[in-house]
């Protein structure tokens, strides 16, 4: 810390029900009777280990924050256990904490203006924080969860420390990551159906020093990709996927795009919200039309995850010359492979494969491999 | 204010400072010049106007309108002579110049010895007293030596013209990208507006066509070869292509094996093809860009051709084009009629100017100079040595433990691009990590990559041919040695430096633009918050 | 294995280290390396070059022998400037940027060069104490491309899609500003009174509209007059929301109004009077300052060196790592920047200088100056047939001659001179047919009371 600075104040929140379903071939552990059912099975709490690793890194650095959390195995126990005196918030019931004592917590922190909050479990946690407090806080994720398809998580508990000490430094800047999850009775049943939940404000590696001449390339923020993209219009109709970069055209536009839906637009005006595969069938009946989407998780999908309204119909429909994919240059630079399709028709996935140009900010265009 | 970089307390880190590592920088703990002020210092440098002339007209300043008068004096510091003198001097020491330590590790920037006779010459009153808009035939022997210059990097190039004007490769690239709008346009071309160019290719690449006004499309290497592929220029080559913006070798040190049909795919559909041949120096004598399809080009005469980097700057760029594109250059060019040297500044069709005069003139100089030490022997010497050096870096470093090498099938040129993934998984240790320690090895900070980073934790090393063996082995003992901290102790690397003048910096006023300061004046009004 | 040359610049070219090193390397001859190159690219012909190496001995005699061909301004009395001045090189500018560590220094850690960070860091703060702003910007590569960026600044601040400039523009900065501004910017030209040369007012309102990006003004003006209404254009400028951006000479700034203090939103201008040789135009330095941190810091295309502190307490650190990601937030892709090799060893050389002249040196620097070339001008103005100065304001150290009077052009004045060894000012009738014949003389503090007299002796015979 340097002379003058505030003491920064760090938030943590553990699920301690979070990843209890994986040991025992569960998957997920949303409900209380599939908790049942895996304590039933013998399963084993992980979420304090998790937590614990990531303190146990941190420790050494401690004068330089103050420690909130919650009471017991909700961050007290594993605070304490590591050597922390941390100051306790709240009141819970041991052994039967619920998705509303996460989300008072997450609240409560809010309020003490906590910098960063740190909670421990997997895609049902963050949507219990999302919901809770959306982008009013930084937060960072602490993976325990046996579903993490969310990019609010760090890979893994010592990953997350190196964060923590770049944020307490300054050097890991913040940005939105998607909260993602899965319907969970689907999964069970060996179905993927991840939907976009919304976006936490979460830090980021962005290494300690970059390198000396970077940054002549001016990658476009999602402002000036709308700006691309509403510059481009013309008299078709605009199938609008879900995510913040597609919201931005309507921003843009000063139109209201809903941030998880299917909208349309037609001459810049919002003729449809939320819609689904059959809305907007009806809608490009006989019309020309092209649809924006962008990347939804960490893994690249621009169809068939969070959008499958969107449909292999709507696809063909439209034609694969008509699609306009959006994306940030550092959405695209963290994925590890290519853009995935999965729009659950191999047929429609293979008539999406192949290169395509993404736009990456006014004027700018990247290249990118679909692959299926 | 406390009084800045005074001699400091015991330092927290001292037993990772009682580490060997064969080193340690001069630490003059020197104050910004500010805090040296002595009030009232005065250096007689420049003398008052003669007293017939200030008899003559008297005290013109105050003919000034008052209303362009300066109202409050500057708060300059005032020092005497030595003080000013050994202040700078020990910035100086405080400086890791190339010439003072080993100096392989900024990839891409062709690090290499600036011979002294060169910059002798460059200061000589022959050239230092010379005005641009003298008549031509007072300075016949600059405009010989630039002449001859064009034509030896005609001849390098296989280009059949050259321009001196740019001030460094972006610049370069820039000049470029303005002679290309003005083919397209003089052409009727307005629809080509579309200039691609790919990740691996500098970003000035992408930044100076965008400046001008095109729009950029880029493209990826592929993950296993390192080329872009033909198939991928293929799938966005189209009639609103304006031209092609690559770099040739890339950084990664890998030359793309299909450059070639990417010329003549470019060309089919009416585009130009400007190649970036700042890492011209592991293939001098070996390619010729004008060969094998660039209409356009450049040099830096600053790596390649030796001429000292000045701490950034001044640099010179030099770009080549072929005869179609002669008549967009920048006036003058340069002409010789068989016994005189001119200016030609007929040029209706020139894109007029990107900077003042004729370009970085001591650099020409130079470089000039420089080529004709080496011969085209030398040149191909160097060449082959810059190859050489970093293949021998290339074997010794993977033997670093959690070092690795991007594109390990292909065979690299003047440089590679190493990444410590490996390292950072198991350690926590990346590459921005261990830059932070190598210095305390009396060895430069090395570079990483430019953006957009593909290669996640890059080493990116360039070992010129004016590195010795010993060097090398220096640059990659370091790093040995690093690696076994970073896999015992990783802390002694992230305090580091623990050996450099300064330690590790704060960055976090550097990176918030609220609490950015860039002069003394605005540190003192509001400190770093 | 070729018997291969021994080099003085290359340390392994010594007998057996070559078959020593590419047996480290697993390749038998370095011929199978640049196999990387594919073979129909790979050029094989004979390179038109000298072939041998030249000893450095060699080397030194052969271009001494070349640039004795040249003729000098310390040979020749010259009154050229237009861009290039003929200024005073204090000996310790050239002393510390010969210093091989700054001069072959580049791109190292924030810790491992800090002493150059530090003295960029020490031009930022003299430089904006100069011009009374808060943020300026490490060099650029001159002080046309300065004004370039300046352009690109307030392109993106404002959104305007014109910018106006005065029609005495130095043609040199046209030139380049003419390249920067395509595709963003229209220029658009406010006329002068023909009298004092000073901007016509009436016109700049008239030309001024919601489309005004910025008013560009030169303070001297290329011309050489001051141009005294800086503070009513930025008056006039900013009711609009247009910016100023003014382009100074940073050594006039002893004696003229900073445009800090006028309320110029950007400043620019060639720094080469603050210790550069002439070189042929060949040594340059574009400084570039925004007046407001808030609004502008973010959008300036090049380095800038910023203060911090380091981990140790009571150490401060500089950086040019200073908000790298700026170009990041580029709106609608105007003036991204290229930023890369700039001109920081001549940004040192001007530390060097301010700290050496300081205000006080600079203001007598600035007077003797404008001493010089008013005796000029007196003396010059009673030659018959010549008027000068053709505009009527005061001027700097530079003022136009009018030749009209004599019946001859400058072309023939300017070859008559020369054949006495006198270089005459630029000609300006290509770039300001307006003026007639007439061209720009430039009197520094080089010149004595005798080489103006000879120049005026000299004038008398040719006319």
């Amino acid at each position: 810390m340097n002379p003058g600075e505030r003491k920064k104040k760090l938030g943590l929140i553990v699920n301690p029900l979070a990843g209890i379903g994986g040991r025992v071939g569960l998957k997920g552990s949303d409900g209380i009777e599939t908790v049942k059912k895996a304590f039933a099975m013998g399963a084993e709490i992980i979420s304090p280990q998790r937590a614990m690793e990531t303190l146990q890194d941190i420790y050494p650095f401690k004068d330089e924050f103050d420690l909130f959390t919650y009471p017991k195995g909700m961050g007290e126990d594993e605070a304490k256990a590591c050597g922390f005196s941390p100051i306790v918030l709240g009141e819970i019931v041991p052994d039967q904490t619920s998705a509303e004592d996460t989300k008072s917590a997450a609240r409560k922190m809010v309020d003490l203006e906590i910098d960063l909050i740190l909670f421990v479990g997997g895609d049902g946690t963050a949507r219990d924080i999302y919901e809770a407090i959306g982008d009013k806080a930084t937060v960072l994720g602490i993976p325990s969860g046996v579903k993490i398809h969310s990019s609010v998580y760090a890979v893994n508990p010592h990953r997350a420390s190196e964060l923590i000490k770049m944020f307490l430094k300054g050097s890991a800047p913040v940005r939105e990551m998607e909260v993602m999850d899965i319907d969970e009775d689907l999964f069970r049943k060996g179905q993927v159906s991840a939907r976009l939940y919304g976006y936490l404000q979460v830090p980021h590696e962005k290494g300690l020093i970059q390198s000396a001449k970077s940054a002549s390339l001016g990658a476009g923020n999602n402002r000036t990709i709308a700006e691309a993209v509403v510059d481009g219009m013309n008299d078709d109709y605009y199938i609008l996927g879900p995510g913040t970069t597609v919201k931005a055209i309507g921003d843009e536009l000063k139109i209201e795009k809903t941030l998880l839906g299917v909208d349309v637009i037609y001459r810049k005006q919002l003729i449809g919200k939320d819609l689904n595969e059959q809305q907007l069938l009806g809608l490009i009946e006989g019309k020309n039309a092209k649809i924006v989407v962008t990347i939804i998780g960490g893994q690249g999908y621009i169809f068939g995850r969070g959008n499958q309204q969107i449909s292999p119909r709507v696809i063909r429909k439209v034609g694969k010359q008509n699609l306009i994919v959006i994306a940030t240059k550092n959405k695209l630079l963290s994925l590890k492979g290519p853009l995935l399709v999965d729009t659950g028709d191999s047929e429609c996935d293979n008539y999406l494969s192949g290169y395509i140009r993404v736009i990456t900010g006014y004027n700018e265009e990247s290249v990118w491999k679909i692959e299926c | 204010m406390t009084k800045t970089n005074s001699k400091t307390t015991k330092y927290q880190y001292q037993e990772y400072a009682d580490i060997d590592t064969g080193y340690q920088a001069l630490r003059w703990h020197e104050p910004v010049i500010y805090e040296l002020s002595r009030k009232g210092s005065r250096n007689e440098i420049i003398p008052n106007a003669e007293k017939e002339i200030q008899v003559k007209v008297g005290d013109i300043t105050k003919k000034i309108p008052k209303k362009i008068c300066r109202k409050t004096p500057a708060a300059l510091p005032e020092l005497s002579e030595p003080e000013v003198m050994r202040h700078y001097l020990r910035l100086s020491q405080e400086t890791f110049g190339y010439d003072s330590g080993v100096n392989i590790g900024l990839g891409t920037c062709t690090m290499k010895y600036s011979p002294k006779l060169n910059d002798q010459l460059a200061k000589l009153p022959s050239i230092a007293y010379l005005h641009p808009l003298q008549p031509e035939e007072t300075f016949q022997g600059l405009l010989e030596i630039m002449y001859d210059l064009r034509t030896w990097l005609c001849e390098l190039s296989g280009m059949d013209e050259f321009s001196f004007l740019p001030r460094g490769g972006g610049h370069s690239v820039y000049t470029n990208a303005c002679i290309m709008r003005a083919y397209h346009r003089a052409n009727g071309n307005l629809h080509k507006n579309e200039v691609i160019t790919c990740a691996v290719s500098h970003p000035c690449n992408a930044g100076c066509p965008s400046t001008a006004g095109f729009k950029v499309i880029e493209l990826h290497p592929n993950k296993n070869t390192g080329d872009i592929g033909l198939d991928q220029l293929e799938a966005v080559v189209s009639d609103r292509t304006a031209g092609l913006f690559l770099t040739a070798p890339y950084d990664t040190g890998v030359f793309d094996s299909q450059l070639g049909e990417y010329a003549k795919l470019i060309h089919s559909y009416g585009g130009l093809v400007a190649l970036d041949q700042a890492n011209f120096n592991g293939v001098m004598t070996r390619m010729r860009a004008g060969d094998i399809g660039a209409d356009l080009m450049h040099f830096n005469l600053h790596k390649t051709f030796s001429t000292p980097h000045g701490s950034a700057g001044p640099g010179a760029g030099a770009i080549g084009v072929k005869k179609e594109l002669r008549e967009y250059l920048p006036a003058p060019l340069l002409e010789f009629d068989g016994s005189q040297y001119h200016l030609n500044y007929n040029l209706p069709k020139t894109i007029g100017k990107t900077g003042v005069f004729y370009g970085v003139i001591i650099n020409v100089l130079k470089a000039y100079a420089w080529i004709m030490s080496m011969g085209e022997q030398g040149l191909r010497e160097a060449s082959e040595w810059a190859v050489i050096n970093n293949n021998y870096l290339i074997k010794k470093m993977l033997e670093v433990r959690g070092v690795d090498i991007a594109w390990p099938n292909r065979r690299k040129l003047q440089e590679a691009r190493f990444h410590l993934q490996k390292m950072k998984e198991e350690t926590g240790i990346g590459s921005a990590e261990v830059n932070l320690r190598i210095a305390d090895f009396g060895i430069q900070t090395f570079f990483e990559s430019h953006e957009p980073v593909i290669i996640p934790e890059p080493v990116t090393p360039e070992a010129s041919e004016a590195a010795s063996k010993e060097d090398l082995d220096r640059f990659v003992e370091a790093f040995h040695q690093i690696s076994k901290e970073a896999y015992s102790n990783p802390e002694i690397i992230r305090t580091a430096p623990h050996h450099c003048t300064i330690h590790q910096t704060n960055l976090e006023p550097l990176l918030d633009s609220k609490r950015t300061k860039v002069t003394w004046r605005a540190y003192q009004k509001r400190g770093l918050s | 294995m070729k018997n291969s040359l021994v080099h003085r610049f290359i340390p392994n070219s010594a007998p057996g280290v070559r078959e020593e090193m590419l047996k480290v390397t697993g390749y038998k001859t370095v011929d199978e390396i640049y196999e990387e190159i594919p073979e129909a690219l790979r050029f094989k012909g004979e390179l038109k070059l000298p072939k041998e190496p030249v000893s450095e001995m060699e080397v030194d005699r052969r271009i001494k022998r070349s640039l004795s061909k040249n003729r000098t301004t310390q040979e020749m009395l010259s009154f050229l400037g237009a861009g290039c001045w003929f200024h005073y090189v204090p000996a310790l500018c050239g002393e510390i940027t010969g210093r091989s560590e700054f001069l072959t220094a580049y791109a190292g850690g924030d810790w491992a060069d800090h002493g150059r960070y530090q003295a960029m860091f020490e031009y930022q703060s003299m430089m904006g104490d100069l011009l009374d702003m808060d943020v300026v910007s490490a060099p650029v590569y001159d002080g046309t491309t300065a004004a370039g960026d300046a352009l690109h600044i307030a392109s993106r601040a404002t959104g305007g899609t014109e910018i106006l400039i005065p029609s005495t523009i130095s043609p040199n900065t046209l030139a380049t500003i003419r390249n920067y501004a395509d595709p963003w910017l229209d220029l658009k030209m406010i006329d002068h009174d023909p009298k004092t040369g000073l901007m016509d007012l009436d016109d700049l309102k008239r030309k001024l509209s919601s489309k005004t990006t910025a008013v560009f003004v030169e303070n001297p003006s290329y011309l050489g007059f001051i141009e005294d209404q800086c503070e009513e254009i930025a008056g006039i400028a900013h009711r609009v929301g247009a910016l100023l951006i003014a382009s100074i000479n940073p050594i006039s700034l002893g004696l003229l109004a900073a445009p800090g203090e006028y309320g110029a939103d950007i400043a620019c201008g060639e720094g080469q009077p603050m210790g550069m040789t002439q070189s042929c135009g060949g040594a340059t330095m574009g400084i570039l300052a925004v007046n407001d941190s808030d609004r502008f810091l973010t959008l300036l295309p090049s380095y800038l060196v910023g203060i911090s502190n380091t981990i140790v307490p009571g150490e401060l650190a500089f950086s040019w790592h200073t908000l790298w990601d700026r170009m990041l937030y580029s709106t609608r892709a105007h003036a991204r920047s290229f930023t890369g090799t700039s001109s920081w060893l001549w940004g040192i050389s001007a530390a060097v200088y301010m700290a050496l002249l300081g205000f006080e040196g600079i203001k007598q620097l600035g007077k003797t100056n404008m001493q010089n070339t008013q005796y000029a001008i007196d003396i010059l103005s009673k030659i018959p047939g010549i008027k000068t100065p053709l505009f009527s304001s005061v001027h700097f150290n530079e003022f136009v001659i009018n030749f009209d009077g004599t019946g001859k052009t400058v072309a023939v004045i300017n070859k008559a001179l020369f054949e006495k060894s006198i270089l005459g000012g630029k000609d300006l009738t290509n770039d300001f047919p307006d003026l007639g014949q007439s061209a720009l003389y430039c009197v520094t503090e080089m010149l004595r009371k005798e080489d103006i007299d000879r120049l005026a002796d000299v004038l008398r015979t040719i006319i």
